[in-house]
């Protein structure tokens, strides 16, 4: 499909209604694999998609949760957590990931930029 | 200067000697031990769990390096002849002389074989070593019948050890009743009748004159009063007898009826000379319990320290006598005898309280002025042991009315029993390792917070175990009193154990993960609670694990229905029930193996895994093999796998029952069940056990006569045999007992707790587990049939439904706004198939096989 740029210079990736509530799908942003995920209803969150320690693209299939007051996603190969606010590997924070600029926009998802 | 110590014999007793030797550390000790057998100490006591899947190795008491410290030296299958005290040295059947400075005899006991003409002929055997274990193991090949001469303690557990070896088990006993020492007349019909409902026929008031040549059999047994039994294996358990030839021959001074003479240091006239276990004679008897035995081994190991340590020791450690009070499980069926059974004390009272319905028989003897107790006798039901044990042993006062104690409470309201608080400090709680309740208190204290910490602590109840019970009270209520709590939450989001939460989504029947987080949790939930929720559900309700309210809850590998690998790739497992599948079958996975360019591997389940599927082709993949017949093998749940099988009597030669057709009707029966974790089956044909049953969570192993069911075995990290729960069961038998054991399983276990964890940590053990499967303790067995019914009634293949339903179809892309595959993969040729390229090997772009 061909991208869709928004006005807000956002990359429109799907519908929300495309998102399971409390997982997460997989967008292809020239590129790169970025891990978008739908907690409850409204909320979103985007990260690499790629896991640092299996060098796999699975983190969007990962299981996501709280721990700690930290919203994050279970890696599903080896079971690390990362951050979705931030990217950031709990068990090991030299593996962490970047974090993505996502929102809603109507009913929308769109992407931005890598935060860091 | 160094001391020399000898000791002859590494059986319990000689064992526990060293043990406590090495506790202490004493300095400038050299040990020799002399064992006679092959094998370094083991554990005697629970010698029947030979035949019911424990290995040698699993009955070893030596801790592993332990006979590999400095200065302890261990001379296996070296049996002491001669023993010069004069010159202090012993010499060996082969001739070798060792000198000593301080000697111990640790030779234990030998079976006595009654002086019967023909108790020499071959298959006529005894049973106290893993050697006679493994005798009779030989001789019961292609026996049918097996008989115990003698009716004790010791041949009731040889009669269940014959039983397991599936033969046909007789008693034979001189006496007029069973354990005619420990039990009086009543109990000893009581415990008579229960013993032959297990199948084992018990002749009393036999006395075997002649052993000649059987009619069918190897053996015909001719008896005084003219009748005769015949049989194949003969094995001798009436009684045993110290060995004290040594002492004999050395001149230490032996008792009248054997045992050599020791005083209260376990000293022998000799004082360089000490004897301990079933072949020392202290205060005019021989104690044939491993108790007293190990009491000691403590008080020789304390006197040999106080002796090179040459310290003045305030008060050394004596031997006094010990409790002979015993609790066991004979063939399943409880039974207690403590202190005064026989109400020889005089003026002493006795109140009886017999059910014949329930078979169940209890005696309490009481001083004559009814405040003491003085013994007992428990049959079918030793529930109270404990309590009467302890209230005998501390003179606690006894109640008005003693009666209640052994009575069945009115109205099913628990009896008021002995709290632990009752008890004194000092009171001896584990006899076998002479444990108080101080000491479990201080190990608590200290930071013990299971019963499996406790016993490493302490080691009470590592020995026969009777004291666990107890034990695990005295470490709640001392937990308790510390403000501590067995904190077994599943996660930061449910403070509750998986068995809690189970029973709350059970009682108050909720459907879905968000009702039971907001009425019974915090936050969002995690990894850990959401499939554990998950599992928890599918084992109650049996909903489709992708429906909306569930899918979010599901591992990787339950949301795609496949195994991920750590490419990202998944792996394709369709069901071969049995591992049986028809030349079409086998052609068909080929074609969508070769179609899809998958790596193809037999499992050990077998059954074919095709490897290196991407996301986006699993639905076509699974379309194809549905169109051939195939259902989701669920090789990716926490859930029922394989049931493996033999070839069986359809085609093996050696086969007796059609293990194939079984290991088929189970595996369907059980299939896509959601449990704790995985559970794996096999059925073998025969005895020859070529499906490893014995391995698995569940194992069926075809008899003569129908099926023996073994649970939870495992392979893997921590192999253990699985134990036979029931024998020669039919074929409704044996599924009403699978049904009960998994579901309870799958409502009591801990989250990925596979069975074998499950059942060492399950309290009661295996005899527990019998009470609530086979004799319906907890009045469970209906509604654990019911549940596993439903859960069969609405099984469906979780892939047909995901690949009609559009709404499931949709997930499987990996990119949700292209139909692009996943670029980071690649793949690269490996004998024939592909294998996922290396981290280097995608750096450098080799000649990749990508498609």
């Amino acid at each position: 499909m061909d991208d869709i740029v928004t006005t807000s210079g956002m990359l429109a990736i799907c519908d929300l209604d495309d998102i399971v509530p409390d997982t997460g799908v997989c967008a292809l942003v020239n590129g790169d694999q970025v891990a978008v995920f739908r907690i409850g209803e409204r909320e979103l969150y985007a990260i690499d998609n790629v896991d640092p320690h299996a060098a796999a693209s699975v983190l969007s299939r990962g299981l996501v949760g709280s721990l700690a007051g930290r919203v994050v996603v279970a890696s599903p190969i080896y079971k690390q957590h990362f951050d979705l606010r931030t990217g950031e590997c709990l068990e090991a924070p030299e593996h962490s990931v970047r974090a993505w600029a996502v929102r809603l926009e109507g009913n929308t998802v769109v992407l931005g930029r890598p935060e860091r | 200067m160094t001391i020399k110590l000898l000791v002859i014999g590494n059986g319990m007793v000689g064992h526990k000697l060293l043990e406590e030797l090495a506790a202490r550390q004493p300095p400038d000790l050299e040990i020799t031990v002399l064992c006679e057998e092959s094998r370094p100490a083991y554990d005697r006591v629970h010698l029947s769990e030979f035949f019911s899947g424990k290995r040698a190795e699993d009955l070893s008491l030596v801790a592993p390096g332990f006979f590999e410290r400095p200065g302890l030296h261990l001379r296996l299958a070296s049996r002491a002849a001669h023993i010069d005290r004069a010159q202090k040295r012993v010499t060996t059947a082969d001739g070798e002389v060792i000198a000593y400075d301080k000697l111990v005899l640790a030779t234990g006991s030998r079976p006595f074989v009654p002086p019967i003409p023909g108790n020499d002929r071959s298959a006529c055997l005894v049973y106290r070593t893993i050697d006679d274990l493994d005798a009779m193991l030989h001789w019961s090949a292609g026996a049918r019948t097996g008989v115990v001469v003698g009716g004790g303690l010791l041949g009731l557990e040889c009669a269940k050890a014959l039983r397991d070896l599936g033969l046909d088990t007789h008693v034979v006993e001189f006496a007029p009743r069973l354990m005619a020492v420990q039990v009086d007349d009543v109990g000893g019909r009581m415990l008579r009748r229960k013993i032959e409902e297990l199948g084992v026929t018990v002749h009393t008031g036999k006395g075997t004159q002649e052993i000649v040549d059987g009619d069918g059999a190897r053996h015909r047994m001719k008896f005084a009063d003219g009748s005769h039994l015949d049989t194949d294996i003969i094995v001798f358990s009436a009684g045993i007898r110290p060995r004290d030839e040594l002492a004999r021959q050395c001149e230490l001074g032996v008792g009248e009826r054997g045992g050599i003479h020791v005083d209260h240091y376990c000293r022998t006239r000799d004082w360089d000379v000490y004897a301990i276990g079933e072949c020392a004679y202290w205060g005019g008897k021989t104690y044939g319990l491993v108790a007293p035995g190990y009491e000691m081994a403590r008080v020789v190991a304390a006197h040999l320290c106080a002796l090179l340590e040459r310290k003045q020791v305030q008060s050394l450690p004596e031997f006094s006598g010990a409790d002979t009070s015993t609790k066991l499980k004979l063939m399943g069926v409880d039974v207690a005898s403590l202190g005064d059974a026989h109400g020889t004390t005089p003026g002493s009272r006795s109140y009886q309280f017999s059910d014949e319905r329930r078979q169940v028989y209890k005696k309490l003897v009481v001083s004559e002025d009814g405040k003491q107790l003085l013994g007992g006798v428990l049959i079918g039901d030793a529930a109270e042991y404990g309590t009467l044990l302890q209230m005998m042993l501390n003179g606690i006062e006894l109640p008005d009315a003693p009666e209640f104690l052994i009575l069945p409470p009115p109205d099913g309201k628990s009896r008021p029993s002995l709290g632990v608080d009752a008890l004194p400090s000092s009171a001896q709680i584990c006899s076998c390792n002479n444990v108080s309740k101080g000491e479990l208190c201080d190990a608590v204290a200290v930071g013990a917070a299971s019963i499996g910490e406790l016993k490493t602590a302490t080691k009470a109840g590592t020995a026969c175990g009777g004291c666990v019970p107890l034990v695990t009270q005295i470490m709640k209520t001392q937990m308790k009193r510390q403000g501590l709590a067995v904190n077994n939450h599943l996660c930061e989001h449910f403070a509750y154990s998986r068995q809690e939460l189970y029973h709350l989504v059970r009682v108050n029947r909720i459907k879905h993960f968000d009702d039971l987080l907001h009425r019974h949790g915090q936050g969002l939930g995690c990894d850990i609670c959401k499939p554990a929720v998950a599992s928890i559900l599918a084992s109650c309700w049996n909903e489709f694990v992708l429906q909306k309210e569930h899918a979010s809850l599901q591992d990787s590998n339950d949301y795609f229905l496949a195994n991920i690998q750590k490419d990202g790739t998944y792996s394709v497992v369709p069901r071969m029930a049995g591992g049986e599948v028809t030349p079409d079958g086998l052609i068909a996975v080929g074609q969508v193996a070769k179609k899809y360019g998958l790596y193809t591997k037999i499992t050990g389940g077998q059954r074919v895994d095709m490897f290196g599927a991407r996301l986006e082709q699993l639905p076509p993949i699974w379309e194809e093999l549905i169109a051939a017949g195939f259902e989701s093998g669920h090789a990716y749940g926490k859930s029922v796998r394989t049931v493996k099988s033999c070839v069986g009597s359809t085609w093996c030669r050696y086969g007796v029952q059609d293990s194939v057709g079984t290991a088929i009707d189970l595996e369907n029966r059980y299939k896509g069940l959601r449990s704790p974790h995985k559970l794996k089956f096999a059925v073998s044909g025969c005895t020859r056990e070529c499906a490893e049953a014995q391995s698995k969570d569940v194992g069926v192993i075809a008899t003569e006569k129908g099926w023996n069911l073994y649970v939870c075995g495992n392979g893997g990290m921590k192999p253990r045999h699985a134990e036979l729960l029931a024998g020669d069961l039919d074929t409704p038998t044996l599924i009403s007992y699978i049904d009960r054991f998994l579901m309870f399983y799958i409502r009591t276990a801990d989250r990925l707790q596979r069975t074998s964890t499950w059942r060492d940590n399950l309290e009661g053990g295996l005899d527990y587990l019998k009470d609530v499967i086979i004799h319906d303790k907890l009045k469970l067995a209906a509604e654990l049939e019911a549940d596993m019914q439903h859960i069969v009634d609405t099984y469906e293949c979780e892939w047909k439904r995901a690949v009609g339903d559009p709404l499931t179809r949709r997930r499987f892309k990996h990119f949700v706004n292209s139909s692009q595959g996943d670029g980071n993969l690649a793949f690269v040729p490996e004998r024939g198939q592909i294998r996922p390229a290396t981290r280097k090997e995608k750096q450098i772009p080799l000649q990749l096989a990508t498609e």
